[in-house]
């Protein structure tokens, strides 16, 4: 790196420095030589870097510092560079910045004096206005792994945890953990802050905080009790990774909350087998009344239920770990009977047979468990086909799959008794491969099969002794023998030739066939000592002075158990059925098995091995925990009823326009005081029930709301009228009145005299409920009738609808109001048809304001939030905009949407939170709208809508209003 | 979660690596290039090596394998899927993801690799995120830095870190507004000796390239969505509107992105475009064999084959071909053993062959089986499943998009048993 540079000064120099020592040391050895050059080199190798590190040069230090990562990321050693890098951690570019802290948190460690230089730095960035920088600085901070900066960390994270900007707050759950690690002290403390970041309400904090938590405490499952229900509903606005760590945590947790689905699936049909008993009547009756009083039918707890029912659409994820996360999920606490819903985006049963045929490019490790795959799957129906598709793999050239193959054909016979003489027949067939290696698997797992039936297929046996000759592979040898001496009274002519073959090659063969062999010589010298006495005193003599103890062990063993002398006790007399009892067959297992203990889909059931940190999945509790404790309390229950409603008078309420003249949004700004937050709660909750059933009266209201700018007046007003009012809750709608804005539809002089209006009254069109109802207003201004008004050739979008009204007639300078409905599709596209006279057509069109596109609804409350929470999980995505500060909704007036309130929840004195409720027309999609306001003016408004556009148009408009 | 990442070439080259926690001395890849060994076929190295202290697990992709060094619980998938996404947000940024764009973008690479993770917790993966924080290198912005000394590195925080459409930036603008849609669908099928398939699937993805200002709200809708009972979505489709009313609503990401998968397996909808006539045959004695493949159209819904390529992995003896193609070229890598004709273009009046004799090491046993055969071809213009789109609308923006939707037909894992 340094030649490159060196044109630069200072490496000239260098080079003089080393040339002199060189001179110098001329006389010595060339070894010691060589070690003083590379450690001269070593001491100035970097000056250029560190030169162009001091310059006043951005560019330079940029340049500087990309060569150092890119050195680090070769993985070359750069810490001697550690002071010149860090004095750069102030510096203005913010590239070089952030390759500094790359520098820092890579070499922090090794250098602790001098990364303590920085730390002024960072807590510096914590307090900067920009919360990248915020971030940024917490994060680097957090990863220097210095114990001394323990408690500033600390301090930091807790800050951070309070941030306001939701990413800085992420950040510091993310600190969390780096936090633990360096310092386990610190847990409590963390755990208190975990806490506080498990109840924040967005979707960015939730995964990192979920991730902390399973990093620091995945026991204190009580924490989460509070935040289960909001971390289900928030988990589909999740990004994917706090998404697989949400669903995994969640797992456990439902392991120790609720009951097990399936148990009363099992329990139940044990009772019937139970009541089929004739006999001990009696009993059965006192045993039904104890089950009836121990079981109540069992009934999922609603939590449960959440639990699945959100996760479920995760399963079209693009991610696999997260539909790997949910198909876990549903496996673990799932009833059975939904289980199936995973099959398909896993593609895991029956039906996908086909899907795990294997082709011979697959990677080995996909072939060997799409191979487990069909084995399991196999049954009587599907065997053949799968026989065939098996058939093909034995011929692969790959040879750790054709074993694999091997196996599994012997695992199907043995499952599948009807095709064990297929796979018999078809594996004998296998003994003739040229391929040693195919031969002595078939052999093992022949060997297993025959051990099922070995009286019918003395013939096989036969055959496979013959290939005791040629076959070399020792587990394939060793079987053989094993057979032959497991079933020698089936091969009574060969066994002992084969013995006598064997005792010549003894010393030549591997342990575990010379261990068969003393087997083999022991049960013939048992069955048929006549011919084999010799042979087997010959063989357990070699064994004697074998090398491995093992095999002289074992021959002076069963020298001792099968050949009579005047020492040997009761055993001898046993000796045959000791070698020669029935054993039973194998049970040819998958090598997949008894790893179901792990939670499916981790670290450690994929290599069953319980890895560190791995969190065991509890069993069932016996009986459900009290499921209250999920319950969140809200704090103002006892006014979440409270409403509070302008008067029929409605002098509190305000009419504001959008900017945009045309798209008018009915803005009503109920005016608020300090006073009614004052009041006492019950005034409140008296007062806010008889506003509820106002509502009606505050369209009757606008006309006088709109005169009314003085805002502590109407506060004051709205308050008398509500008291005052009476029970006109029938009706919500608002009548129309002078105060909704009629809009043009034909001018006067286009219309050729006819000049028409329209407003949108605001009522629910009758004869079809998802129409906007728009009210039209003709005037002949001619001197002539006009006949035959009525509607043709609408042009709309589709799935957009219009109801025309009934054909009308006017008089000379008559004026006539009908109303039509249209169905807008809750957009906000115009619809476009002809009006039509007896003489002539125009062309026009309506094209709602937004706001238009909704009518009221009640909410309380907690309904209200309960909706915002499932809006949010309905996949919808919310907008939040930050209103501007200076906006007029600091802290004197309760907004009201469209007319519609819904719920004020008493405002806390500092910041209150207004919240509206209206669904669209067509559709019936709720629309909430929420404004915080916050200390200092500013207020934030939230819209959350299913419908992407509504929301976004409605904030937008809300937005212009407020700002005027 | 993730300790370090360490990238290894092919060939065995350790050339970048990062740690997000203390460092991991390299020479834990040690226990990887022991089973890479083994492995003899780079497919075939596990994707979890377990050593002592720690794990190994890694991906295969362009030549490069992503080792990511894990010590404590956490599910495979989520580390494959990750190792993924920063492969394909190389590929991104780089135009491809190989050797030679990551040395040669080693800083690029470390600050992404620094934003991707934090504390070996994913922080950012959404390539509009980081195109934000880090913008892609291209040759003018690298002019551009090098005279004003600006640099590639953003400021503020990304809008989309905060909304919760974290896939799209705001203020996005462009002059012509456009939104194409491409339907790709690869047949992946198991053909057996007399051609009849054993088995058949179709994997398709819709990748979308939408460049359109502001906030756009799309909805595509199909002819034939009920062909699709089997997908996957980007987070931004919502899936209420998928499950009640069968379209795909959705707010785009800005440029490239993939909008859906999806898996048609029903065998009867999945035709098979193409036939292959094969007789390989090797001799007991002369050390040689016979080769010959004719190939010819079969369900091709009136459209041309092209870019049809046939590829034979030979067995180890086979140490030539001598060989003659009516059509096309053929290659035999004695090395590799592969054999590859590259037919191209498909007439059905004259069809196609190879023809003539492999010559075997002598000496040798004659192999047990023959190789199969993988094809590779394309039909422009076609769904083989049938899936057509029937309209994109565009709401909640005035302007009125050019959209395009193109279809094609590839191969997949399409695999011809002899």
């Amino acid at each position: 790196m340094s030649l490159s540079y060196s044109c630069n000064g200072h490496i000239c120099e260098n080079l003089l420095v080393m040339d002199s020592f060189v001179r110098f040391l001329k006389e010595r050895e060339q070894e010691q030589l060589i070690k003083i050059l590379s450690f001269l080199f070593y001491i100035f190798r970097h000056d250029d870097l560190k030169e162009m590190l001091d310059s006043n040069k951005d560019s330079l230090k940029l340049e500087a510092m990309k060569r150092i990562v890119a050195m680090i990321a070769r993985g070359k050693n750069a810490s001697d560079l550690f002071p010149a890098v860090v004095k750069n951690v102030a510096c203005k570019n913010i590239e070089v910045k952030k390759l500094v802290y790359v520098y820092l948190v890579r070499y922090a460690e090794e250098q602790q004096d001098l990364a303590l230089l920085s730390i002024s730095t960072f807590q510096r960035g914590l307090k900067d206005p920009n919360q990248l920088i915020r971030a940024s600085a917490l994060r680097v901070l957090s990863s220097i792994r210095v114990t001394i900066i323990v408690p500033i960390m600390m301090l930091a994270i807790k800050e951070a945890a309070s941030d306001m900007s939701p990413y800085v707050r992420k950040t510091a759950a993310h600190a969390i953990p780096k936090l633990h690690s360096l310092d386990p002290e610190q847990k409590d403390q963390l755990i208190e802050v975990i806490e506080k970041l498990l109840a924040d309400k967005t979707t960015l904090v939730a995964g990192s905080v979920v991730m902390a938590f399973e990093e620091v405490c995945p026991d204190r499952i009580d924490l989460i009790h509070k935040n289960y229900r909001k971390l289900c509903n928030l988990l589909i606005d999740v990004e994917e990774w706090g998404q697989v760590v949400i669903i995994n945590m969640l797992t456990r947790y439902a392991r120790t909350q609720f009951l097990n689905p399936n148990e009363s699936l099992l329990e139940e049909s044990s009772e019937k087998a139970f009541y089929a008993s004739d006999d001990e009547e009696d009993e059965d009756k006192k045993a039904e009344v104890t089950t009836l009083e121990k079981r109540k039918p069992y009934v999922m707890d609603p939590d449960h239920r959440l639990l699945l029912r959100n996760t479920k659409p995760l399963l079209q994820s693009r991610n696999a770990a997260v539909v790997m996360a949910v198909a876990q999920l549903y496996f673990h606490l799932a009833p059975k009977a939904e289980v199936g819903i995973i099959a398909k985006a896993l593609g895991m049963f029956e039906p996908y047979l086909k899907s795990f045929y294997i082709r011979s490019t697959d990677p080995t490790q996909i072939k060997i468990l799409k191979l487990e795959v069909l084995t399991n799957l196999a049954n009587e129906a599907n065997i053949s086909t799968i026989l065939r598709e098996f058939q093909t793999y034995i011929k692969s050239m790959d040879k750790d799959f054709v074993a694999a193959s091997i196996q599994a054909i012997g695992r199907c016979a043995t499952n599948i008794g009807e095709v064990r003489d297929t796979c018999l027949n078809g594996l004998v067939q296998l003994l003739s491969n040229r391929d040693e290696l195919v031969v002595a698997e078939s052999v093992v797992v022949i060997k297993k099969l025959l051990q099922m039936q070995p009286e019918q297929h003395s013939d096989i046996i036969k055959h496979m002794a013959k290939l005791i000759d040629n076959i070399q592979v020792p587990m394939a040898r060793a079987s053989i023998l094993w057979l032959i001496g497991e079933y020698c009274e089936h091969v009574p002519k060969i066994a002992p030739d084969v013995l006598r073959k064997m005792a010549k090659s003894f010393t030549n063969e591997e342990d575990i066939v010379k261990l068969q062999i003393i087997n083999l010589a022991a049960k013939l010298y048992l069955t048929n000592s006549k011919q084999t006495k010799l042979l087997t005193q010959y063989v357990l003599n070699l064994a004697k002075y074998d090398q491995n103890y093992d095999i002289r062990d074992r021959a002076r063993f069963i020298r001792q158990l099968i050949v009579p002398t005047d020492k040997s006790g009761a055993l001898n007399k046993y000796a045959k059925k000791l070698f020669l009892a029935l054993k039973p067959a194998p049970v040819l297992e998958s090598p997949f098995k008894d790893r179901d203990h792990f939670q499916l889909g981790s670290l450690s059931h994929l290599l069953n091995a319980k890895a560190a940190g791995y969190q065991e999945l509890p069993d069932w509790p016996e009986s459900a925990p009290d499921p209250s404790v999920r319950n969140v309390e809200v704090k103002d229950s006892v006014c979440a009823e409270r409403t509070v409603l302008t008067g029929p008078e409605g002098a509190g309420v305000l009419l504001l326009q959008t900017t945009r003249g045309s798209s008018n949004i009915l803005f009503h700004v109920l005016l608020h005081h300090s006073h009614s937050e004052q009041s006492s709660g019950a005034e409140d909750r008296k007062r806010g029930r008889k506003a509820v059933k106002n509502q009606k009266s505050a369209s009757e209201s606008e006309s006088e709301s709109e005169s009314s700018e003085s805002e502590d007046e109407s506060e004051e007003e709205s308050e008398e009228e509500s008291e005052s009012d009476t029970d006109v809750r029938k009706n919500k709608t608002i009548a129309p009145s002078g105060s909704i804005k009629m809009y043009e539809l034909l001018h006067r002089i286009t219309g050729e005299g006819l000049a028409v209006e329209y407003c949108f009254s605001r009522q629910p069109f009758s004869p079809d409920p998802n129409m906007v109802a728009v009210q039209i207003q003709f005037t002949n201004n001619t001197n002539s009738e006009t006949k035959n008004l009525h509607i043709e050739d609408p042009r709309l979008q589709s799935g957009m609808r219009i109801r025309e009204f009934a054909e009308i007639g006017l008089q000379p300078s008559e004026s006539v109001t009908v109303v039509m409905g249209i169905d807008f599709c809750d957009s906000t596209q115009a619809a476009n048809f002809q009006l039509c006279t007896h003489t002539r057509k125009f062309f026009v069109s309506i094209q709602p304001p937004v706001g238009e596109l909704m009518t009221p609804t009640f909410l309380t409350e907690n309904n209200f939030k309960k909706e915002q929470g499932e809006r949010t999980s309905a996949h919808s995505r919310f907008n939040t905009h930050s209103c501007p500060t200076d906006c007029s909704f600091s802290s004197k007036h309760l907004s009201f949407f469209s007319s519609y309130v819904v719920v004020t929840p008493p405002p806390p004195p500092s910041a209150p939170v207004y919240r509206f409720a209206g669904k669209t027309v067509s559709s019936g999609c709720l629309v909430l709208v929420t404004v915080t306001t916050k200390e200092g003016g500013g207020a934030q408004l939230t819209v959350n809508c299913e419908k992407m556009v509504i929301g976004t148009m409605l904030v937008k408009d809300i937005l212009q209003a407020l700002s005027q | 979660m993730i300790h370090s990442l360490f990238l290894i070439s092919n060939a065995g080259d350790l050339f970048l690596e990062k740690h997000w926690k203390s460092v991991i001395s390299r020479s834990v890849c040690d226990y990887f290039f022991e089973a890479r060994e083994k492995a003899v076929e780079p497919d075939n190295v596990p994707p979890v090596i377990r050593t002592p202290h720690h794990y190994l697990i890694n991906i295969y992709r362009e030549k490069i394998f992503f080792v990511s060094v894990i010590q404590t619980e956490v599910p495979p998938l989520f580390v494959i899927e990750f190792l993924h996404r920063v492969a394909e947000t190389f590929q991104d940024y780089f135009g491809e993801c190989s050797e030679t764009t990551i040395k040669d973008n080693v800083v690029i690479v470390y600050e992404l690799l620094e934003e991707m993770l934090d504390n070996g917790f994913p922080l950012a993966t959404e390539s509009n995120i980081l195109k934000e924080l880090i913008r892609p290198p291209t040759i003018l912005r690298s002019m551009v830095n090098t005279i004003t000394g600006s640099s590639n590195v953003g400021e503020t925080l990304p809008t989309g870190q905060l909304s919760t459409i974290p896939w799209r930036r705001a203020g996005v603008k462009y002059t012509s507004n456009e939104a194409y849609f491409d339907v790709v669908e690869e047949i992946d099928a198991i053909l057996d000796k007399s051609g009849t398939a054993v088995f058949a699937e179709i994997q398709g993805v819709i990748d979308a390239c939408v460049k359109l200002s502001g906030m756009p709200d799309l909805t595509l809708s199909f002819m034939n969505p009920r062909l699709l009972d089997d997908v996957s979505f980007h987070p931004c489709v919502r899936y209420k509107r998928w499950e009640s009313e069968r379209v795909i609503s959705f707010i785009p990401p800005d440029g490239n992105f993939q909008l859906m998968s999806y898996h048609i397996s029903a065998q009867n909808l999945v035709a098979i475009p193409v036939y292959v006539k094969q007789n390989i045959s090797f001799f007991e004695t002369g050390s040689s064999g016979r080769l010959d493949i004719t190939v010819g159209p079969k369900q091709t819904m009136g459209k041309t084959l092209e870019c049809l390529v046939v590829t034979v992995h030979m067995p180890k003896v086979v140490l030539s071909a001598n060989l003659s193609a009516t059509q096309g070229t053929y290659n035999y890598d004695p090395v590799t053993k592969i054999l590859v004709w590259d037919i191209g273009k498909l007439n059905p009046q004259k069809l196609p062959n190879l023809k003539g004799s492999l010559s075997l090491q002598s000496g040798a046993p004659k192999p047990e089986e023959n190789p199969s055969l993988n094809i590779d071809l394309k039909i422009q213009q076609l769904a083989i499943s049938g899936l057509k789109v029937n309209r994109l609308d565009v709401y909640g923006e005035k302007y009125k998009p050019f959209k395009g939707v193109k279809y094609v037909t590839k191969a997949g894992k399409f695999q011809v048993r002899t």
